[in-house]
């Protein structure tokens, strides 16, 4: 994989390779937690700090890092980084932790993540993993947070908390409606790509 | 790998955890005060319904009286008791107890007594009744726990502490009667539990922060 500029990376992770419509990594987290908006957004920050991070501690240290005690490294730098995550936002936004639950600590299993750190951050420089953290946790952030906007909206009639109707279609927050809506994004993601000119 | 690159790995990787430990310890220590005082806010903050129209001294989190099973009150699980005192004087009761008899599983019901045996207030703290139909327990769902502010047990007598159908004085829910039925019962349980030993509860010590 080439690393490309700054923008490139940011490009590449929000869209061309997004870690959700593409990849289709860390779906569990994504499909369950996308029930409203404000929690798609809690955890895609969430995901986005540690995969920023992560990219940045695996390649400032990919020098001295032995290819054999790779996999146990990322591992202890990820989970490290999601205990930090967690015990930040337990302080400070102690409402979206309790709504997200056990999906923070479950950051680090996140396959997303030390996928970016084994393919691209064990191989390139700081800056540009950093980048490729931005956007690839930028573009799962993304993708959270439109499935949970648009759960939200059809499901509880609602949106960011502000009720607008009495009653949704209830599927669209039950887990089936998670599938439904993931599978209209990578649809429509393969549909905007199709079109002739791009 | 040569002995050499074993050592040299070995070092790396007991290099790399003390450092990711150092950086979760300093985390740590820059959130918990105010992790410790979210937790503490946060039970306060759920207790406070359960005690409508009483007037008491803050820190109710702190007289926590957990009893361990085998216990009097409702449920095999630990029992916990919040002492509320205002001025010092002891004036109400909270109990979190389980009631064991719901339709999908234990429900846990937080219930406010004050001292005279009236109910101050009840919530639902766990549950997985029905959703439609049993969840109308929550206080969000339906005012259906409300029902039981204002009586004690003597207003109505103990028969009475059961749903309509059953002969008693409380409503019951449209199409659920064993989830009320498990409510009523764990309150009852509790309230005449509260007769009993009133004086014992305010008068033993605390016992911890966890439960």
């Amino acid at each position: 994989m080439t690393s490309g500029g700054f923008i490139e990376r940011l490009r590449t992770g929000l869209w061309r390779d997004n870690p959700g419509l593409v990849q289709l990594l860390g779906l569990c987290p994504l499909l369950a937690v996308t029930s409203t908006f404000v929690n798609g957004l809690g955890l895609g920050i969430a995901t986005l700090l540690v995969l920023t991070a992560s990219n940045a501690l695996v390649s400032a240290t990919r020098r001295w890092i032995r290819h054999e005690i790779r996999i146990p490294i990322y591992v202890l730098i990820i989970a490290s980084l999601v205990t930090c995550v967690e015990l930040i936002f337990k302080a400070w936004f102690p409402t979206l932790d309790r709504s997200l639950g056990i999906f923070i600590p479950l950051i680090v299993t996140n396959c997303a993540i030390i996928a970016r750190a084994e393919i691209f951050a064990s191989r390139n420089s700081i800056g540009v993993s950093i980048a490729d953290g931005l956007g690839m946790g930028a573009g799962f952030a993304g993708l959270l947070m439109a499935l949970g906007a648009f759960r939200e909206l059809v499901g509880h009639a609602s949106i960011g908390g502000f009720s607008f109707a009495d009653r949704g279609f209830l599927l669209a927050i039950l887990p089936p409606g998670a599938f439904f809506a993931l599978a209209l994004a990578v649809a429509l993601k393969n549909h905007i790509d199709r079109k002739p000119g791009r | 790998m040569s002995d050499q690159g074993i050592i040299k790995a070995g070092v790396t990787l007991a290099l790399i955890a003390s450092i990711c430990t150092a950086l979760v310890a300093a985390t740590y220590q820059a959130t918990h005060e105010r992790i410790a005082a979210n937790e503490k806010a946060l039970l306060e903050q759920s207790l406070q319904p359960a005690l409508s129209g009483v007037f008491y001294d803050s820190g109710v989190s702190e007289s926590r009286l957990v009893l361990q099973p085998p216990h009097d009150l409702p449920g095999n699980d630990p029992a916990v008791i919040y002492r509320v005192f205002a001025e010092s004087k002891p004036v109400a009761a909270l109990f979190a107890v389980t009631a064991r008899d719901g339709f999908s599983g234990p429900i846990r019901v937080l219930v406010g007594v004050e001292y005279d045996g009236t109910v101050t207030g009840i919530r639902i703290l766990q549950h997985r009744e029905t959703p439609g139909l049993g969840d109308k327990i929550e206080a969000t769902r339906s005012d259906w726990v409300f029902q039981f502010d204002g009586h004690s047990i003597g207003d109505p007598p103990v028969t009475g502490w059961a749903i309509r159908e059953d002969g008693g004085e409380f409503d019951q829910l449209t199409g659920a009667s064993i989830t009320p039925r498990a409510v009523i019962k764990a309150v009852r349980d509790t309230l005449l539990y509260f007769d009993a030993n009133r004086e014992t509860i305010f008068l033993a010590e605390a016992s911890g922060e966890d439960e």
